[in-house]
């Protein structure tokens, strides 16, 4: 083809390289997103609206509330990292990959929550008639400090020189295309410098001190008491992540916590830990503990996704098949079987159960591949919901009690611990499912375990070999199937160990609590998309991913019906803008983005 | 240039296929082929494309059961599965490289070690000693081998970073962990440069040397003489001629086969009615 290169853009070459998106000088745009965030911050302790009618209370002066401490927040942030651009002592670690592009999403997350929560206020209350001085200086505040963020200047891509045959549409769609760079190159920074090697004591406490943020911010987030607040949250929490990310703070975090893996994960696990300590009531342990099973449950169906790469689509079957296990031999009165074992005999039981079950549906369906195995688990996930309900006594031998399910399963008591009573630890009430919480963080401690040391072993390798290619693993010795189905059943039976407690959690196990997909997680599809959300392979990603899919539903009640529509819409976007999941394995990364930064050495297996 | 090793095979055979015969329902690929690998041999299979090269391929290493006949490993007839194959000691690259491209090289050679290890879930989730023990030694003897293909320097690397003939090497490598007594080489010069194919060479001269026993198919036919202790040629799914470099380098038989036979007299009158019938066909393919 012969392509005629005309000149380029004229206005882009006036302009020069180094131009921010707007026209305003960029040493102004700097000061103007300075001076912006100032005053954001200033309007966070004076009242935003005159009436208590608006969740949060946002009618005083003097202190900030609610919604105003995100705001306060997004502020600062954007505050220090202007700051750190003018070069003031003392503030430059805070940007180790360029302040710029950290600007500009510090301040989009400061517009974007205090915009949202002046409009929230106006329409809540009917009119802007119902904000007070405060509000308007938060609104125009922060979009000054945008305005000014985006007038900060960055280096323009090249704009490829196009074709002049082309129709008008061809031109349009180029053009479009290359605005499109231009606004992502906008966001652009730099790499990170590598973090020197810092003595252990201040890393370590560097760790503690990121520990603590993650706490901070999950119970926070879990204790948000209304829906306005728990948006706010999401949209302060989300664009601050990847303003940190932008400044290259996060990078350099995960050098840090990749040099001390053990202290990182035992640090993660205390503050876990630290969580029901926080709370006052055991509102949000509850909240707590049924995160917990569902991320432990989408961890070890990361084994089986993940690692080996068999999408296995009727997980939550092994978790029911634990719970039932687990159910049935701890005196519930609904059950037939009259017995009351112990817990570690019940958790035998239940991960033992789930172990047979897994090999009796991986032995003849592991010999499929790809598609047909995703049909077939699904389908053998709904076979065991349908037996559970037609176990009842009419249709079936009475064993579970059909739709009923087995109800007043007792709590656990171990070793003299009561698991339903309160308990008090100097000063700290401890409740009945915080109690749970905590037996519930031991299990999860089991599952990370088994996934790290297996992952990084023989049999990890030869899962990984046969998830990159079957037909080589084979040649290379590895016995496919055999592999496969111990893959499988380890997956089962860490569902059927987490099944064990929840049976005892909920008091209840219903059929219906294992359906393939349903508003309430755990369900198969929701524990499918926990492990691709997060990030498949990593021991991070599915916690993460657990934690916001359960949250999400759980505090935004008002979406009612459209939940799953809105989770299928965020699903899809996800898959497209970030194919490899939110904690991307490092494996996975290179995988969809073959242009991004070659790393070419891969120290850790990804986890 | 390497010299030509023309050893007698005075080692013993350690392969032996008998009268393989492969039909695909009514097609015969391979037809009573005869086929025997001595210790501390190269030995090279040629055949011009569809000869069924690749069929007999599979033949040896498991994927295929011929219909008839049988192979002998060391005197046991292969298992039907490509990994017991492998862990009968017969190790295989392939044609279109198969390296796991997101594990590191390191990664995919102590793959290639798995069938020599037992450690299995347990072993791996408890970590007792034994399980630190057999781990460091894979890990040593993975390095050993990554030195003798020339990549111990490029352990943490992902296999997908590799340059194509270090992917090659990569592959040979994998293969080698297993620790096989034949190691079959499908077309191991695919898409190489002169110098990448005489490191190749190198290579598999280095592999003999070691006592391991190497088949090749290939197309490179300088590659291929220069190599090999004896050559067999595959045609039409029937084997053609056996013997040194020489003797299949001079056999007419193997040129016909690769460039045709030449015109001993006129095309006969069928062959002109044919292309005078596809001449006067209506030309439909000319119109577009």
């Amino acid at each position: 083809m012969t392509t005629q290169t005309t000149a380029t853009d004229t206005a882009t070459a006036t302009s020069g390289k180094h131009a921010g998106l707007i026209g305003i000088p960029p040493k102004a745009g700097l000061a103007l997103a300075l001076g912006g965030s100032v005053l954001t911050i200033i309007s966070t302790f004076m009242a935003w609206t005159w009436t208590s009618a608006f969740p949060g209370d946002l009618t005083v002066y003097g202190y900030p509330g609610g919604l105003q401490v995100l705001v306060l927040i997004g502020g600062i942030l954007s505050t220090l990292f202007c700051l750190a651009a003018y070069g003031v002592k003392g503030l430059g670690w805070l940007v180790p990959a360029g302040p710029d592009a950290a600007i500009k999403l510090a301040t989009i997350a400061t517009f974007a929550t205090a915009w949202y929560t002046v409009l929230a206020i106006s329409f809540d209350l009917g009119g802007v008639v119902n904000l007070e001085p405060g509000g308007y200086l938060a609104a125009i505040g922060s979009l000054a400090a945008l305005l000014g963020a985006f007038a900060l200047p960055f280096e323009r891509p090249e704009p490829d020189p196009y074709d002049p045959d082309d129709t008008g549409w061809e031109l349009f769609k180029h053009k479009a295309g290359y605005k499109w760079t231009t606004f992502k190159a906008a966001f652009a920074t730099g790499t990170p410098r590598r973090v020197g090697k810092l003595p252990s004591y201040v890393e370590i406490l560097i760790i503690v001190a990121i520990m603590a943020l993650g706490l901070t911010v999950f119970t926070y987030g879990i204790g948000t008491e209304y829906d306005e607040l728990f948006i706010g949250f999401l949209i302060t929490a989300g664009l601050g992540f990847a303003a940190l990310s932008k400044a290259g703070l996060i990078a350099q975090a995960s050098q840090i916590t990749a040099r001390h893996q053990n202290i990182t994960i035992c640090g993660a696990f205390t503050a876990a830990a630290l969580f029901p300590f926080t709370q006052t009531d055991d509102q949000y342990a509850t909240i707590g503990v049924y995160i917990l099973i569902f991320a432990t449950v989408a961890l070890g169906l990361n084994i089986v996704v993940g690692l080996a790469g068999l999408l296995d689509l009727g997980y939550v079957a092994f978790l029911g098949v634990g719970a039932y296990a687990a159910a049935l031999v701890s005196g519930s009165p609904s059950s037939p079987f009259d017995v009351h074992f112990p817990f570690w005999a019940a958790v035998l039981v239940g991960a033992g159960a789930s172990l047979v079950f897994g090999v009796l549906i991986g032995a003849p369906t592991l010999r499929l591949r790809g598609d047909y195995l995703a049909i077939v688990t699904l389908g053998f996930g709904e076979i065991f919901r349908i037996t559970a309900n037609n176990l009842d006594g009419t249709s079936g031998p009475d064993l579970t009690n059909g739709s009923n399910g087995i109800s007043s399963i007792p709590n656990l008591n171990i070793l003299g611990f009561d698991f339903g009573a309160v308990h008090t630890f100097g000063g700290f009430t401890i409740g009945r499912f915080a109690n749970y919480f905590f037996l519930m963080l031991i299990v999860t401690a089991v599952v990370v375990t088994v996934f790290r040391r297996s992952s990084d072993s023989r049999i990890g390798r030869a899962w990984v070999a046969i998830r990159e290619d079957e037909t080589a693993a084979l040649a290379m010795g590895i016995n496919g199937f055999r592999v496969k189905l111990i893959a499988f059943a380890v997956g089962a039976s860490l569902a059927g160990l987490a099944g064990t407690v929840q049976a005892h959690v909920t008091y209840t196990v219903t059929p219906e609590q294992y359906l393939f997909a349903g508003v309430i997680p755990p369900n198969s599809a929701f524990l499918l998309a926990a492990v691709v959300l997060g990030g498949m392979g990593t021991i991070s990603g599915p916690l993460v991913g657990a934690a916001l899919l359960f949250l999400i539903p759980n505090k935004l009640q008002f979406l009612g019906d459209y939940q799953l529509l809105a989770f299928g819409v965020a699903l899809i976007l996800l898959m497209r803008f970030r194919p490899e999941g939110l904690i991307p394995n490092r494996r996975r990364q290179l995988e969809f983005h073959e242009d991004a930064e070659p790393p070419t050495v891969l120290t850790k297996t990804g986890a | 240039m390497t010299t030509d090793t023309i050893t007698t095979s005075t080692g013993q055979a350690i392969l032996d296929a008998r009268g393989v015969t492969m039909r695909f329902g009514g097609l015969t690929a391979v037809r009573n082929v005869d086929f025997t690998v001595n210790a501390g041999e190269i030995v090279g299979l040629i055949g011009p494309n569809g000869a069924g090269k690749t069929t007999f391929f599979n033949c040896l290493t498991g994927l295929y059961i011929p219909t008839e006949g049988e192979v002998r490993y060391k005197g046991n007839i292969l298992p039907p599965k490509s990994f017991k194959v492998t862990a009968a000691g017969i190790a295989r690259t392939f044609q279109n490289i198969r390296l796991f491209a997101n594990m590191t090289v390191l990664e995919n050679v102590l793959v290639g070690h798995h069938t020599r290890t037992k450690e299995g879930f347990w072993s791996a989730v408890l970590r007792l000693p034994s399980f630190h023990r057999a781990e460091g030694a894979s890990r040593e003897r993975a390095m050993e081998l990554l030195q003798f293909v020339g990549l111990d320097k490029k352990a943490d690397h992902l296999a997908r970073n590799l340059p194509y003939g270090e992917q090659r090497k990569l592959e040979i490598a994998r293969a080698l962990a297993s620790e096989p007594g034949l190691l079959l080489l499908d077309e191991p010069t695919a898409g190489m440069n002169p110098q990448e194919t005489r490191a190749t060479e190198e290579l598999v001269f280095a592999i003999r040397d070691k006592g391991i026993a190497v088949l090749v198919i290939e197309h490179d036919m300088r590659f291929i003489f220069n190599l090999c202790d004896r050559v067999s040629v595959l045609v039409q799914g029937e084997k053609l001629v056996e013997g040194d470099s020489a003797t299949v380098q001079g056999d007419e038989r193997v040129i016909a086969a690769y460039l045709g036979e030449p015109f001993a007299n006129e095309p006969g009158g069928e062959e002109v009615a044919e292309v005078e019938a596809a001449e006067a066909a209506p030309g439909k393919e000319n119109d577009r």
